[in-house]
Formats: C-alpha cells, sequence, structure tokens
C-alpha cells in the first residue's frame, strides 16, 4: 500500500468533508529565470527591488568606467602606432594626472557606498515581523517548519526528472502538491519544481531562522532578494516580504555534495485570508496524518 | 667554476641552476594546465544541454555517481588551475628565470632549496590525482567539495582516504611555494646588483618580491587550516564540528585570510610581465615607475583585510559586512592606477603590435571587464543576489583565465626567444592570438548573464531556461581548445627551429638586463656584476 497516496486521498477527503476550497490562483505570479534572459530575474518584493535598483546604478557606473578604458585605449593604439608616431616622447610622470586618476574612483566608490551602505543595512536588520519559519537544510532536500503556526513540518523535494518525463506520474505528482495546497497547481520547470511548497501570506513581513542538519547549504530566492547560508551548528536569521499572489523559485547556492543541484526551493504565495485556511487544513490534515500513521503503518 | 655542470638528467633532477628550474616549473605548469583544460572541456561538455549525459558516457558510469564526478572535475579544476598551473607558470617558472637576470645576479640565493622547491611540486601533483581514484563521498571516488574544502562537507561528508590525500598534497605544493618565496625575498633583498636600488629595480622583480610576502604572510594560515581538517577528520578534533563546540565558519575565515592574498599571488606577477611588455613595445619607459611599485604593494597590503567578502551570506554581522564592503572597494585605487599608468605608458610612444604587446593589451582590457563586475560583487547589497552564481564564475575568470593567463601567455611569447634562442612563429601566433581571444570571451561573457539570471555555480544539471547561454559557453571553449592546440603547434614549431636570435629581440624598449645576455643566456651569467648607472 502506498502510503503517501493513501494520505493524499485522505487529505482530499478531510477537505471534501470540511467543505474546504479556496481559489485556484489563475493570475499568480510566476517567478523563475527567463530563457535567454540577460539580467536579473524580476524583482517581486521592496528588497530585490532595491537590489536590482542598485544593480542598474552600479551597471551603468561600471559601465562607464569600461567603455572609457576601451575608447582610450583604442585611441592611443590608433594614434600612437610605430607607423604613425615613429619618434616615441621620454614623458614618464605627471603628477597632476596621477592625482586626478586617483582621486576621481576614490570618489566614485564614495558615491557607490553611500547607496550600498543603507541598502546592508536595510536587508541585514530584521525589522518587527508577524511570525516565523524554521528553514532547515539536509543533503539534499529542505524542511519547514512553523513555530508559531502550531509546528506545522514538511520537507520539501525536487520533482525527480522521470515525473516531468510522465504524463501519468506527473499527474500523480501534481495531486499530491494541489493536495498538499489545498487547491490545484501545476509544475512549471524541471528542477525548481519541489513536491510540496513553502507557503506564506503576501503582503506580511516573515522572519526565517536558516540552519542545516549536516552540511552548509544556501537558502536563495533570486527574485525575494534572499540568500543566507544554512550552517550546522548556527541559526541564522533573514527576513522578507512577498508582494503578490504567486510561485517564488530559488536554488540551493551553497555547494553540500552530489545532489546540489537537486534542492530546489519553491514558494506558494497566497493571500492572508487564504494562508489562515491553509493553515488550519494543514493542521486537521497533519492530525489525519497521525490518525493514518497510528492505523496505517 | 666552483662545480662541475652535470650533464643528462642529472642536469635536470639535480639541478641547482635558476635558468634550468625556472623551464622546468614552465614546463609542469603546462602538463598540469593541459590536465586542468581538458577537465573543464568536460564540464563544459556535460553543461552544453540540460540533462546528464556527457559524464556517465565518458567515464562509464551511473547517472548518481557522475553527479558526484562533476564536482570533482570542478574542484580538481579549481586546484590545479591555481596551485599547479598560474603559480608554478609565474612564480616559479619565470620568477626564477628572470629575477636574477633583471637583477643582476649570478643565480638564485639558495640554488639547492630552489632544487626541492621545484621537486615538490610533481609528488604534490601525483597526491592531488591519487585523490581522484580513491573513495572520497561514501561509494563514490574523489574529493568533490570545491578548490575551498569547507567543512563540514570536507569532513563528515566525506569520509574515505581522498580527501585526506589532497590536504597532503596541498601541504606539500605550500612548503614548495614557501621555501621559493623565501628564495625570492633572500635573493632580491641581497643579490642586486651594484648600483641597482630597490627604486632601480624591474616591475617583475618588484612583482615577485611582493607576491613572496604574500606567500610567506598567507601560506601558514592554508597550512594551518587545512591541518586542522585533517586532526578533525582522523584524530576527533572539533575545530570546525558545532557538536564539539567548533564552528565551520572559522574554517572559511582561516581559508579565505590565505584565499584572498592567493588570487592577488597569482595576478600580481602577470601585472609585473605586463609592464615590461606595454613599456617594449610603446618604445617608452614605463609611466609613474614608482606609483606602479608601490599600487602593487598597496594591492598586497589590502589584500589581506579584504578576505570575508567571499562570506556574506554566512551570516556576518552587518557592520563586519559594511566594512568588508569599505575595505573590499579600496582595492580598486591601486589597481586603477595601475591600468591607467600602463595607458598612459603606451600615450605618446611608438606601439608595434607584436604578439606579446597584443596580450598585453587584450589583458589590461580583460582584466578592467572583471575588474568592474569585483567592484560589484564587492558590495554586500548588490552580492546577495549575485554571490555563488555564474556571475562570480564569469568575474573570477576574467580576471584569472583572461587576466593571469593572459598574462602567461604574453610572458610566454615575449621572452620565449631570450629562453631558447628561437623565434616564434609569427603568422601562426597571431592566428593563436585572436582565436584564443574569441574563444574565452564567448565562453566568460555569456556566464554574466547566467549569474544575473541566478544560475548557481557548481551545478551538473540546470533548469531549462538557463540552455541558450550555457551552449553558447560551450560553443566558445570549442573554439578556445582550437587556440590551445594552434599554441602547442607554434610553441612546437618554434622549439624545432634553429638558434637564430641575437641577445635583444625586441629593440630599444627592451631595456632589462637580460635582453643584455645572449639568447638563451649562458648556463652561469654575470660572472662579473653589471653595474648599474
Amino acid at each position: 500500500m502506498n502510503v503517501k497516496k493513501l494520505t493524499a486521498g485522505f487529505a482530499a477527503a478531510v477537505m471534501a468533508i470540511s467543505g474546504f476550497t479556496f481559489g485556484a490562483l489563475a493570475d499568480g505570479r510566476l517567478a523563475m529565470p527567463k530563457d535567454k534572459g540577460l539580467w536579473l530575474q524580476e524583482p517581486a518584493n521592496e528588497q530585490a527591488r532595491r537590489i536590482a535598483d542598485f544593480n542598474i546604478e552600479l551597471m551603468y557606473i561600471i559601465t562607464a568606467i569600461t567603455v572609457l578604458v576601451f575608447l582610450l585605449m583604442f585611441y592611443v593604439m590608433w594614434r600612437f602606432r610605430a607607423k604613425k608616431n615613429p619618434e616615441p616622447s621620454k614623458v614618464s610622470h605627471n603628477t597632476l594626472i596621477e592625482i586626478i586618476w586617483t582621486g576621481v574612483p576614490i570618489i566614485i566608490l564614495v558615491v557607490i557606498g553611500a547607496t550600498s551602505l543603507p541598502l546592508l543595512y536595510y536587508q541585514d536588520v530584521v525589522p518587527e515581523t508577524e511570525f516565523a519559519i524554521n528553514v532547515t537544510g539536509n543533503q539534499w532536500n529542505w524542511t519547514y517548519e512553523y513555530p508559531d503556526h502550531g509546528g506545522i513540518e514538511f520537507t520539501s523535494y525536487v520533482v525527480p526528472d522521470d515525473v516531468h518525463a510522465d504524463a501519468a506520474k506527473k499527474a500523480a505528482a501534481e495531486a499530491e502538491l494541489s493536495a498538499f495546497l489545498g487547491y490545484p497547481a501545476h509544475f512549471n520547470a524541471r528542477l525548481l519544481d519541489t513536491d510540496n511548497r513553502l507557503v506564506v501570506p503576501i503582503g506580511t513581513k516573515i522572519k526565517v531562522h536558516v540552519t542545516a542538519s549536516d552540511v552548509i547549504h544556501s537558502w536563495a530566492v533570486p527574485s525575494l532578494g534572499f540568500k543566507l547560508d544554512a550552517v550546522p551548528g548556527r541559526v541564522n536569521q533573514l527576513w522578507f516580504e512577498v508582494d503578490q499572489v504567486g510561485t517564488y523559485y530559488g536554488q540551493c547556492s551553497e555547494l553540500c555534495g552530489k545532489d546540489h543541484a537537486f534542492m530546489p526551493i519553491a514558494i506558494e504565495a497566497v493571500s492572508k485570508e487564504n494562508f489562515a485556511k491553509w493553515v488550519e487544513y494543514r493542521r486537521r490534515a497533519d492530525q489525519a496524518d497521525a490518525f493514518t500513521s497510528a492505523f496505517g503503518r | 667554476m666552483a662545480h662541475a655542470n652535470p650533464t643528462g638528467w642529472k642536469r635536470w633532477v639535480f639541478s641547482t641552476n635558476h635558468k634550468d628550474i625556472g623551464v622546468m616549473y614552465i614546463w609542469f605548469a603546462f602538463f598540469a594546465g593541459m590536465i586542468g583544460f581538458a577537465m573543464s572541456g568536460l564540464m563544459r561538455m556535460e553543461l552544453a544541454e540540460p540533462g546528464i549525459q556527457v559524464i556517465p558516457e565518458v567515464f562509464g558510469m551511473t547517472d548518481n555517481q557522475a553527479r558526484h564526478m562533476f564536482n570533482v572535475l570542478t574542484t580538481g579544476h579549481g586546484l590545479i588551475m591555481v596551485f599547479f598551473m598560474v603559480m608554478p607558470a609565474l612564480i616559479g617558472g619565470f620568477g626564477n628565470y628572470f629575477v636574477p637576470l633583471m637583477i643582476g645576479a649570478p643565480d638564485m640565493a639558495f640554488p639547492r632549496m630552489n632544487n626541492i622547491s621545484f621537486w615538490m611540486m610533481p609528488p604534490a601533483f601525483i597526491l592531488l590525482l591519487l585523490s581522484t581514484v580513491v573513495e572520497g563521498a561514501p561509494g563514490m571516488n574523489g574529493f568533490g567539495g570545491g578548490w575551498t574544502a569547507y567543512p563540514p562537507l570536507s569532513t563528515a561528508g566525506h569520509p574515505g582516504p581522498s580527501m585526506d590525500l589532497a590536504i597532503f598534497s596541498l601541504h606539500v605544493a605550500g612548503a614548495s611555494s614557501i621555501m621559493g618565496a623565501i628564495n625570492y625575498i633572500t635573493t632580491i633583498f641581497n643579490m642586486r646588483a651594484p648600483g641597482m636600488t630597490m627604486h632601480k629595480m624591474p616591475l617583475f622583480a618588484w612583482s615577485i618580491l611582493i607576491t613572496a610576502f604574500l606567500l610567506v604572510l598567507s601560506l601558514p594560515v592554508l597550512a594551518g587550516g587545512i591541518t586542522m581538517l585533517l586532526t578533525d577528520r582522523n584524530f576527533g578534533s572539533t575545530f570546525f564540528d558545532p557538536a564539539g563546540g567548533g564552528d565551520p565558519i572559522l574554517f572559511q575565515h582561516l581559508f579565505w585570510f590565505f584565499g584572498h592574498p592567493e588570487v592577488y599571488i597569482m595576478i600580481l606577477p602577470a601585472f609585473g610581465i605586463i609592464s615590461h611588455i606595454v613599456s617594449t613595445f610603446s618604445n617608452k619607459p614605463i609611466f609613474g615607475y614608482l606609483g606602479m611599485a608601490y599600487a602593487m604593494a598597496a594591492i598586497g597590503f589590502i589584500g589581506f583585510i579584504v578576505w570575508a567578502h567571499h562570506m556574506y551570506t554566512v551570516g556576518l554581522d552587518v557592520d563586519t559586512k559594511a566594512y568588508f564592503v569599505a575595505a573590499t572597494m579600496v582595492i580598486a585605487v591601486p589597481t586603477g592606477v595601475k591600468i591607467f599608468s600602463w595607458i598612459a605608458t603606451m600615450w605618446g610612444g611608438s606601439i608595434r603590435f607584436e604578439v606579446p604587446m597584443m596580450y598585453a593589451i587584450a589583458f589590461i582590457l580583460l582584466f578592467t571587464t572583471g575588474g568592474v563586475t569585483g567592484v560589484v560583487l564587492a558590495n554586500a547589497g548588490a552580492d546577495i543576489v549575485l554571490h555563488d552564481t555564474y556571475y562570480v564564475v564569469a568575474h573570477f575568470h576574467y580576471v584569472l583565465s583572461l587576466g593571469a593567463v593572459f598574462g602567461i601567455f604574453a610572458g610566454l611569447y615575449y621572452w620565449v626567444g631570450k629562453m631558447s634562442g628561437k623565434e616564434y612563429p609569427n603568422f601562426l601566433a597571431n592566428v593563436q592570438f585572436w582565436v584564443t581571444f574569441v574563444g574565452v570571451n564567448m565562453i566568460f561573457f555569456p556566464q554574466h548573464f547566467l549569474g544575473l539570471q541566478g544560475m548557481p555555480r557548481r551545478y551538473v544539471d540546470y533548469p531549462d531556461a538557463f540552455t541558450y547561454w550555457n551552449k553558447i559557453s560551450t560553443y566558445g571553449y570549442m573554439i578556445t581548445a582550437v587556440g590551445v592546440l594552434l599554441f602547442i603547434i607554434v610553441m612546437g614549431i618554434t622549439l624545432s627551429r634553429k638558434k637564430t636570435l641575437g641577445e635583444n629581440q625586441w629593440g630599444e624598449g627592451a631595456n632589462t638586463l637580460e635582453w643584455t645576455l645572449s639568447s638563451p643566456p649562458p648556463f652561469h651569467q654575470f660572472n662579473e656584476l653589471p653595474r648599474i648607472k
């Protein structure tokens, strides 16, 4: 007997009995890398927006510097080629120009720092948050726990390639995910989708405690502007907020062994009401789970 | 002569001659570099398409083993290129051969230590290669924890003896480098020809002197760190194990306290070489000589106080991060001084575009490109989305693969005539330059896009959205492979020619002491010390 399937069926039954359903996300946002993408992933919250803005600012500055150096070089190569300029000058000092090319970069760096440091403090200092989530990196999956919501806990694994390749398996796996979330959901990308997703409410500041059980991992979602190492024996904390309903993808970002590329992060952002419903639904399902385990295993 | 000149195999194995040892270092770097290059080829072929298809085919292994094998390849590529290719070529090779010539010394200060420095390298390399064929991760061969070897992946994550062999390899290579560094410092401080004050010393000698100091100060820290790894692994200590009160992050601090100076160890000698080439082919003295020398010293010093910019995501205190942001950005200033001084050296010059000069110009342009992305990464705020992505890979390959390695190519074309007395085939060498230039840029420029889109490093397989630029990058590798093949052909043709070159191949722009000697220089030079005005 496939216990997982049984559980999913049981959860669906609980859902039906309690008359509990909530709307699917037809227009939910999908945050993941784009084919042939050239720039950052579309930012999905204030943190990511500020990072993107800062990156644009840096991009202008470094492009200007690079273009300046290239143009100078090309001009020099053309103007002072041996054929055109057979007699080299003997100049090897010019104090003024040396002061300028030391001083101007310092000014540019101060300008960069004036944006960089406030951004750093904004990201790093955790504001008043509404609740916390504990994230644990394992070889090679993520365990999520909601200590402020009755300790809902589950582990999220990558959806393996053979599931994506086989329509029947895929339908079954999507049904399980739908049962987990409480509404129909679909997979979007190989190596980004997980068997179940971290569910969070939108418009809510959330604190995350990140740690690891075996080796170092890194919990990251580019479109939400965070990346934090999961280190065994330490609890690191970060905060984030999601603006819009949707699915947000990230990948483990610290080499953690053989399946480093196979432990993605998928976050499902829902409205506050739906989050409250989901928490309620999950707790009942967990009780049902406990019920099945008590009698079924 | 005070001693006989051994011939045959004894000339090389028992060699105490700085030129012979330098040549051996260059050959060693060449062979190691070919292995490292082949490893990167396997990785690029694997990454040409999503899915795992090439490595299982090549090694005849399962999909599961291939995932580990990919990590072994990234680790091996990194360690080989850093410790067994760039360092031996630039420091052991060009450093040995040209520092004594340039400062007017008959040989290195400690010729026998020089011999042992070189002869520790092949055993170190063999240990590293052995580590790939013994068990590392449970049930799989080789160490796949990256060249950074962070615990607990390098302790509990790899219980097999593979990691121990890799640690021994680094111990031996490190001891070799420390002895080499002591030798350079002593030689440069004590054996300069009469009249050659520090402020008249050629910039390449300056660069090797500063590099030697960085080695002496940083390598012992690495040695300590990996020894602690060794005892954690084998003798039950818990330096890096939280279960025993240790801290995995401590290793990262130790590693990067070595690791950041290490990147300057790789690039400073290239800076020195580029300065000579730019000056030679502009037929002009280097612009702002003192500024150039002290810019290198400043880069070396600041290089020691910026290490934690490799660790912005480990959970450092925010004030610590703010400090490392500021300190790291400061490095851009002396680096800018060098870039602008090279251009100013060319300004007003009479520039000849010989192959070494082409490599030097490419070095300046590409190093600038890699340098400015370093400024982006220095900012912890921006780094959050870029840390551990292909953006970082692109950045450090621009400064090392297109920086340090172009420095090596430039040096080889500049000095191969001096070392062998033979002229390289000019047309083919130009073709080799252009093919390599196009190839490496095609490999690494698209990786900026992959990183910005969020593709993490060290991934054997990736979501399908990343396919396009990965494919372009792999095509770039194929072009580069043609460049490498051409390089072997060019050097093969060169070495098979007759010795035709006189003392000075490059004309009056080449005015350091090595150009006053025959090509190749006599077995022992400067029996009567030159006097510098």
